[in-house]
C-alpha cells in the first residue's frame, strides 16, 4: 500500500482502481460523501414508504395495502428516517465539514471512521433486506414490549429489527467517540472552544448524547434479544417481567435521540443564517450554552412519552415541568437566530430559504410540544395524529429543512459547483408548501380523534377530507424531493463553478479550495477569531500549494472487512445458526487484529 | 398564512358537529377539564406563535438585501436581550404549568363513592366490559349513566392497549400485569366513539368500541335485560334451533359464552349479542348482513383475528345469523 503524498488522488485512474480507492478510503471527505449518498438513498426509500402510507389513508376504508403491510410500512418509515436517513445525513456533515471547520487534516481515527460508515451501510441494507424475505419489522419504531415477544410477534420481523438496531448502534457509538476526540484534540492552534463554529459545537454536543444514549437502547435491545432468542423473561409478564421496563429504557434513549436528530440541524442553520445575513451569530455563547443545556435536559424528560401509562401525580408533574423547561433554551435559540437577521443584509439563497423555513416550522413544532408537555392535555393528544403533526414539524420542518439548508450551503464546497438556485427555489417552495399541507391538517385529524398507526379508519369519524389534503401535501413534498435529485444531477456538470468561498462565509472551511485538497490545509492555520475570514488577521494564510510534503494516511480495507464480520454474525442470528454467528465473529476478530497491526508509514 | 387560515376554517367547521370521536366536543367532566386546560395552553401558544412568526416575517422582509443596503454592523449580542427572552418564555410556562399540575392531581382516576364500577379487559382486538356489582359481562359497548360517576379498572389479557373515548376523557394505557384506572362522569345522553390508542398488532385499527350514555331511567332497563337469561331456544322457530345447533357443533362454544349454553372465555360473551349495535369491535353493523359478512371470514374483516374462518354452508350461516339475532 502506498502513501499518497500531496495533491489530489490521480484523476485518470482506471474504473476499478477508482472504486477501490472509495472502498478503502479513510479520507473524512470521501466518507462524508459516501454517508450522504447512502443516507439520501435511504431517505428516498423512507419517503416512498411515507407516500404509500399517505395513499392508504387518503380515504377511509382503503384497501391499497393490507394491515400487515401497513404496519411494516410505518415501522420501517420511522426506523429508516431516524436511523438511516436523518442521523447519517447529519453524519455526512460531521464528516465533511467538522475537520475543515476546526482546521484539522482528518478525523482522529480515520479507519474507525470508515468502519462506522461500513457498519452503517451494511446495517441499513440488513434492515431493508427484511422486505425481500417478506418479514419487515412491524411493531413500530418504538417496538413496545410485549408486542415484540415471540408469542405476539412470531417470525423474523422483530428479529431483523432487534439485530439491525444493535448493528447501527455500533456505527453510531464508534463515530461518536471519533468525533469527540477529533473536536477536542485536533483543533488548529488558536481555535479555542469558544471560537469553534456553532455547527462544530452542536456536533460535539450531539456526539456526547450519542455515546451516552445508545448504550441505553443497546441494553433494552439485548434484553429483547435474550427474550426472543434464548427464552429470557425481561419483558414477560407471566414470568414476573415488566412491560414498562422497555418503555423506560426506550424513551431514556428515545428522547435524547430527538436532540441527536435536531441539534446538528440547529448547528447548520447557525452557520447559514449569519453568512447570508452578513452578520456574526447573535449571542454566540448563549446559543452554544443552550445547545448544551438542551443536551443535558434532554435526559430528564423521557417519561413525557408515557403520560398515558399512569405514572402517578408526582412523576407526571416532575416530567411535565422538565419538559416545559426545555422550551426555554429552544426559544432562546430561535430569538438569537432572528436577532442575527435583524439589521442584516439578507440574501435569500435557497440555503437561506430552508434555514428560515426551519425557524418558521420549528416554532409550530415547539409550541405543539409545549401543548403535550401538559400531561392532562397530552392524554387527549398522545398516540394521535396531533403528535404525528408535532414531530413532523420538528423532524421534517426542523431537522430535514436544516439539513437541506446545509446541503445547499456546503454543496459547492464538496463538489466545486453551485446547485442551481432556480431549481433549488422550486425545490424549497414545493417542500415548504407540501410539508405544511401534509402536516398541518394532522393537528386537526388528531384532535378530532384519529389515533396513530391505524391502517384504516371509520368513515363516520368525518376525517376523509383532511386526510386527503394531507396526502396531497405529501405528494407535493415528494415532487420537491425529485426536483432536488434533478438539481443534484444537473449541477454536477452544469453548476456554476463555486470558487473557494462562494457565499462570502466566515469560517475556516471556506479558506481552502472547493473541493478541498486531500490534506485539507497546506499549512494548518493559526486562528485568531471566531469569524476568521471576516476580520482582519483572523487567521494565518493558507497557501495554495503546500510548502512541504503533507502526510495523509493510506487507505485500508480492514474496516470494511470488520464491518462485514458484524453483518455475517447478524445474518447468522437471523438464520438461527450459531456457526455463522461464530464465523462472523471470527472475521471481525481477524479484521481488528489486521487493522491494529497494519503497517503505518510515516 | 393562507394555509393557516384555511386550517382554522376547517377547525371551526370541525367544532360544529359530526365528529363522534372529537376531543373538542367534551361530554364528561374529565374531558371538559382537559378541554379547558387545552384551550388555556392553546391561546398562550397562539399568542407566542403570532408574536414570533411576525417577528420572523418582519425581519426577513425589512432586512432583505436591497441595492442600497450597506454592510451590516457586526453586533455580537446583548446581555439584556438574552435575559429578557430567557425570562419571557419562563413566565409564560408558569401560566401553563400551574393549572397543569393542579389538574394532574385532580384527574388521577380515583372514582368517588357510589361510582359505577366497570372492569375493562383489553384483548387483541376487542374490549371486554364487566360490571362486577351487577353481574354483567359484555363486549365492545359499554353502558354508563348520565350524571353518575364511572370508575374504570383496566387490565389486558395480552399486549398493551389504550382505552380512549375522546368525548369522555383522556386515554389510559391498558397493560398486562398491571391495573390502571380512570374516572369520569358523563353529562349527556347518547353514543360516543372510542378506539384503542396504543399500537397492539395487526388489527389495532379495528379495535373500536362505543360508550352508550343512558339516561338514569333507561339504564336500569338495560341492566335488567343484560341480567336476564337468554330466551330458551326450545320455544322458538325451527330455523333458530338449527342456528343454535350450528353454534353448539361448529366450534363456537370453545371461545364464546352464551349463558346456559356455553362457557368459552377467549372471545366476547354473546349472551346478549343482539342488544349491541355493532359487532367485531365496532367495525360492522350488528344486522343480518353484518353478522353474515363477519362469520363468513373473520380474518378477512379483521386481519390477524383469533376467530378463524369456519367453513359454514349457506344454510348453516343463515341459521346461525338468525339464532344470534335472537340473543336480546
Amino acid at each position: 500500500m502506498t502513501t499518497p503524498v500531496m495533491g489530489h488522488a490521480p484523476t485518470r485512474a482506471s474504473w476499478g482502481s477508482r472504486v477501490w480507492s472509495w472502498v478503502t478510503t479513510t479520507d473524512h471527505k470521501r466518507i462524508g460523501v459516501l454517508y450522504f449518498v447512502t443516507a439520501f438513498s435511504f431517505f428516498l426509500i423512507g419517503g416512498l414508504e411515507a407516500l404509500l402510507i399517505r395513499l392508504q389513508l387518503s380515504h377511509s376504508g382503503n384497501t391499497l395495502v393490507s394491515a400487515q403491510t401497513y404496519n411494516e410500512l410505518f415501522t420501517m418509515h420511522g426506523t429508516t428516517m431516524v436511523f438511516l436517513a436523518v442521523m447519517p445525513l447529519s453524519a455526512a456533515f460531521f464528516n465533511y465539514v467538522v475537520p475543515l471547520q476546526i482546521g484539522a487534516r482528518d478525523v482522529a481515527f480515520p479507519r474507525l471512521n470508515a468502519f462506522s460508515y461500513w457498519v452503517f451501510v451494511l446495517g441499513g441494507l440488513f434492515l431493508n433486506a427484511s422486505f425481500l424475505v417478506g418479514a419487515a419489522p412491524n411493531a413500530g419504531w418504538f417496538g413496545y414490549a410485549n408486542l415484540t415477544s415471540s408469542q405476539y410477534s412470531p417470525g423474523l420481523h422483530i428479529d431483523f429489527w432487534v439485530i439491525g438496531l444493535q448493528v447501527l448502534g455500533i456505527a453510531s457509538i464508534a463515530a461518536g467517540i471519533n468525533f469527540i476526540v477529533t473536536i477536542v484534540n485536533l483543533r488548529a492552534p488558536g481555535m479555542r472552544l469558544m471560537r469553534m463554529p456553532v455547527f462544530t459545537w452542536m456536533t460535539l454536543v450531539t456526539q456526547f448524547i450519542i455515546v451516552t444514549a445508545f448504550p441505553v437502547i443497546t441494553v433494552a435491545l439485548v434484553f429483547l434479544m435474550f427474550d426472543r432468542f434464548f427464552g429470557a423473561n425481561f419483558y414477560s409478564v407471566a414470568a414476573g417481567g415488566d412491560v414498562l421496563l422497555w418503555q423506560h429504557l426506550f424513551w431514556l434513549f428515545g428522547h435524547p435521540e430527538v436532540y441527536i436528530l435536531i441539534l446538528p440541524a440547529m448547528g447548520m442553520i447557525s452557520e447559514v443564517i449569519p453568512t447570508f445575513s452578513r452578520k456574526p451569530l447573535f449571542g454566540y455563547a448563549v446559543v452554544v450554552y443552550s445547545g448544551m443545556l438542551i443536551g443535558v435536559l434532554g435526559w430528564g424528560v423521557w417519561a413525557h412519552h408515557m403520560f398515558a401509562v399512569g405514572l402517578g401525580p408526582i412523576a407526571e408533574s416532575v416530567f411535565s415541568a422538565t419538559t416545559m423547561l426545555i422550551a426555554i433554551p429552544t426559544g432562546v435559540k430561535i430569538f438569537n437566530w432572528i436577532a442575527t437577521m435583524w439589521g442584516g443584509r439578507i440574501r435569500f439563497t435557497t440555503s437561506m430559504l430552508f434555514a428560515v423555513g426551519f425557524i418558521a416550522m420549528f416554532i409550530v413544532g415547539g409550541l405543539s410540544g409545549v401543548m403535550h408537555s401538559s400531561p392532562p392535555a397530552d392524554l387527549q393528544q398522545t398516540d394521535t395524529y396531533f403528535v404525528v403533526a408535532h414531530f413532523h414539524y420538528v423532524l421534517f420542518g426542523g431537522a430535514m429543512m436544516g439539513i437541506f439548508a446545509g446541503i445547499y450551503y456546503w454543496w459547492p464546497k464538496v463538489t466545486g459547483r453551485l446547485l442551481s438556485e432556480g431549481i433549488g427555489k422550486t425545490h424549497f417552495w414545493l417542500t415548504f408548501v407540501g410539508a405544511n399541507l401534509a402536516f398541518f391538517p394532522m393537528h386537526f385529524i388528531g384532535l378530532l380523534g384519529m389515533p396513530r398507526r391505524i391502517y384504516t379508519y371509520d368513515p363516520a369519524l368525518g376525517l376523509d377530507t383532511l386526510n386527503l389534503v394531507s396526502t396531497i401535501g405529501a405528494f407535493i413534498m415528494g415532487t420537491g424531493m425529485l426536483v432536488f435529485v434533478f438539481n443534484a444531477i444537473w449541477s454536477r456538470k452544469r453548476g456554476v463553478p463555486a470558487g473557494d468561498n462562494p457565499w462570502g462565509a466566515a469560517t475556516l472551511e471556506w479558506a481552502v479550495s472547493s473541493p478541498p485538497p486531500v490534506y485539507n490545509f497546506s499549512v494548518i492555520p493559526e486562528v485568531r477569531s471566531r469569524i476568521p475570514i471576516w476580520v482582519e488577521n483572523g487567521m494565518t494564510p493558507v497557501p495554495a500549494v503546500p510548502p512541504e510534503p503533507v502526510h495523509v494516511p493510506p487507505g485500508s480495507y480492514w474496516p470494511l472487512v470488520a464491518a462485514t464480520g458484524i453483518i455475517i454474525a447478524a445474518v447468522g442470528a437471523i438464520l438461527k445458526t450459531l456457526l455463522v454467528v461464530l464465523g462472523g465473529g471470527a472475521v471481525l476478530v481477524v479484521a481488528i487484529y489486521a487493522w491494529a497491526l497494519e503497517p503505518f508509514e510515516i | 398564512m393562507a394555509l393557516l387560515l384555511a386550517a382554522v376554517a376547517v377547525a371551526v367547521a370541525a367544532c360544529s358537529g359530526g365528529f363522534p370521536q372529537s376531543t373538542l366536543r367534551p361530554t364528561a367532566d374529565f374531558s371538559r377539564e382537559i378541554d379547558t386546560l387545552y384551550r388555556t395552553i392553546f391561546w398562550w401558544a397562539l399568542g407566542v406563535f403570532v408574536l414570533v412568526e411576525s417577528a420572523l416575517l418582519f425581519v426577513i422582509l425589512r432586512y432583505r438585501e436591497r441595492p442600497d443596503s450597506g454592510e451590516p454592523k457586526h453586533v455580537h449580542g446583548s446581555t439584556l436581550l438574552e435575559v429578557a427572552w430567557t425570562l419571557a418564555p419562563a413566565v409564560v410556562l408558569v401560566f401553563i404549568a400551574v393549572p397543569t399540575i393542579r389538574m394532574i392531581f385532580r384527574t388521577e382516576g380515583t372514582a368517588p363513592e357510589g361510582a359505577l364500577a366497570v372492569e375493562v379487559v383489553g384483548h387483541q382486538w376487542w374490549w371486554e366490559f364487566k360490571y362486577p356489582e351487577l353481574g354483567i359481562t359484555t363486549a365492545n359497548e359499554m353502558h354508563v349513566v348520565q350524571g353518575r360517576p364511572v370508575g374504570l379498572t383496566m387490565t389486558s389479557k395480552d399486549v398493551i392497549h389504550s382505552f380512549w373515548v375522546p368525548k369522555l376523557g383522556g386515554k389510559r394505557d391498558v397493560m398486562p400485569g398491571r391495573t390502571t384506572r380512570i374516572a369520569f362522569t358523563p353529562d349527556s345522553v347518547g353514543v360516543v366513539y372510542g378506539q384503542c390508542a396504543e399500537f397492539c398488532g395487526d388489527s389495532h385499527a379495528n379495535m373500536r368500541f362505543r360508550v352508550v350514555v343512558d339516561s338514569p331511567e333507561d339504564f336500569p332497563r338495560w341492566v335488567a335485560a343484560q341480567q336476564a337469561p337468554p330466551a330458551p331456544v326450545d320455544s322458538t322457530a325451527a330455523r333458530v334451533q338449527a342456528g343454535a345447533q350450528v353454534f353448539m357443533t361448529k366450534g363456537c362454544i370453545a371461545c364464546h359464552t352464551i349463558a346456559g349454553r356455553s362457557a368459552g372465555v377467549i372471545g366476547p360473551n354473546l349472551t346478549h349479542l343482539a342488544s349491541r349495535t355493532t359487532i367485531a369491535a365496532g367495525i360492522l353493523p350488528n344486522d343480518a348482513e353484518g353478522l353474515a359478512r363477519w362469520l363468513r371470514n373473520p380474518p378477512g374483516e379483521k386481519p390477524g383475528s383469533l376467530m378463524p374462518k369456519i367453513p359454514f354452508t349457506d344454510d348453516e350461516l343463515a341459521a346461525l345469523v338468525t339464532y344470534l339475532q335472537t340473543l336480546h
